[in-house]
């Protein structure tokens, strides 16, 4: 059993092949980028990967456990259980921002801090710089896009349609 | 067992609304809107998922959440009339939308409260859920009381068709404030909150959206009840033949 800085290069270890696993929405990100990752724990020769998912019925969640599954079985690792964790509850704020700079450059623009208030009625969308030309002159066309976690925008200057990832706090 | 007939209750409410939700998919009025619900549908299925396996965890009696889920029979299930009740026309859904809304949200609030600082393992994993699912509820809430205002507010057509919904929903709008012995039950083990502490608030709200979206509560209040004891409207044998083909024709069937 792997003991002290052992065991946490073991979960360097385990980090880094968990490098491997993206998004099966957004094959640009990662997991670690999109901040699904919660912990890695190391139990004799069992993996425990900790994570949380992005929205209570997010259908990407079983697809990702078995990459993980997958990618470990690959480097030897035959044991492991994937722990869901709620709380505290994922956010975009737990995405990375060289995740945001891979979104923007894939054609989603990156989530932005939105002034709006909860639950308050009829509210303007968020201004949103277009991901090709950078214009603010956006507007949204409906707030689900390819997928939930997205809204569909257009931008008024280039014309470009494109996908935004909401700014979900 | 308290806690755990208190969260089916719960999850019971979420999957029965929102496979109610799913059977727009691709019938939307157009597209923005199909997908609108049919995300809250994904939204309150996977909820209610997180309710079941919690359930399943803390039953000994080696049942999976897909047991719960599937393999009840109609009076084994606890939800309001109101979730069940058919979809209608677009006005029917946002108001019914509107009216569960309206007392999931500060139920879920409220209990969030109740559970602050409970250390067992299965109170923290409940707060988690509902700590999640309050985000999405908002969503919910804004997105229902938006179109009941747009619709109530709007053209003549969508006026009347957002009456017509009035009267025919509102007599399942009272039920989930009308507490039994369950709620008192998990009220007095800490975690549960009496429904009819959320009434007050529920109403006003309801008021305040009726009065944007011109409409007016009904004069005859008398209100429906028995889907929490398991008594349902005639909808629900037929909804459940659907929510359950898979499970009943190819028992243990998964992905």
């Amino acid at each position: 059993m792997p003991v002290g800085s052992q065991m946490s290069i073991e979960k360097e270890k385990i980090l880094h092949i968990l490098e491997r696993v993206t998004d099966p929405e957004i094959p640009v990100l990662t997991i670690q980028d999109m901040g699904i990752i919660r912990d890695v724990i190391i139990e004799n020769h069992k993996i425990i990967v900790v994570i949380t998912p992005t929205y209570s019925g997010c259908p990407a969640m079983s697809a990702i456990s078995m990459a993980i599954r997958m990618e470990l079985l690959s480097e030897g690792y035959p044991d492991v259980e994937i722990k869901e964790i709620f709380s505290p509850a994922w956010t975009t704020d737990w995405m990375s921002e060289s995740g945001k700079q891979k979104l923007k450059e894939y054609g989603i623009a990156p989530p932005v801090v939105e002034k709006r208030i909860s639950g308050l009625l009829f509210q303007e969308a968020p201004e949103v710089p277009c991901p090709r030309c950078s214009s603010t002159d956006t507007v949204m066309i409906s707030e689900f896009g390819s997928t939930a976690c997205k809204a569909l925008m257009k931008c008024n200057s280039c014309l470009e349609p494109f996908d935004y990832f909401k700014c979900h706090r | 067992m308290t806690f755990y007939d208190y969260i089916i209750r719960l999850a019971d409410n979420n999957l029965i609304l929102g496979h109610r939700l799913s059977e727009w998919c691709g019938h939307g009025p157009f597209l923005e809107q199909d997908m609108a619900m049919t995300n809250i549908s994904l939204d309150l299925i996977g909820q209610s998922r997180s309710m079941y396996a919690l359930a399943a965890e803390i039953n000994s009696k080696g049942e999976s959440e897909d047991d719960i889920a599937f393999l009840r029979l109609e009076h084994e299930y606890q939800n309001l009339l109101l979730v069940e009740q058919p979809n209608g026309d677009f006005a029917h859904t946002v108001l019914r939308q509107l009216f569960f809304a309206s007392f999931q949200l500060p139920l879920y609030q409220a209990m969030l409260q109740k559970l602050q600082g409970m250390t067992e393992e299965h109170f923290v994993t409940l707060r988690g859920i509902l700590e999640k699912a309050v985000m999405e509820v908002t969503y919910h809430k804004r997105w229902s009381s938006e179109w009941v205002i747009r619709l109530g507010d709007g053209t003549a057509e969508s006026h009347s068709r957002m009456v017509t919904a009035v009267n025919e929903l509102y007599r399942y709008y009272g039920e989930a404030f009308i507490s039994d012995a369950v709620d008192d039950a998990a009220v007095s083990e800490g975690y549960g909150v009496r429904p009819e502490e959320l009434k007050a608030e529920a109403d006003q709200y309801i008021d305040d959206i009726f009065r944007q979206a011109n409409l007016n509560i009904p004069v005859d209040t008398y209100m429906q009840r028995g889907g929490k004891q398991g008594v349902h409207s005639e909808y629900m044998g037929y909804l459940l033949s659907e929510l359950q083909y898979m499970q009943r024709a190819y028992p243990n069937a998964s992905w």
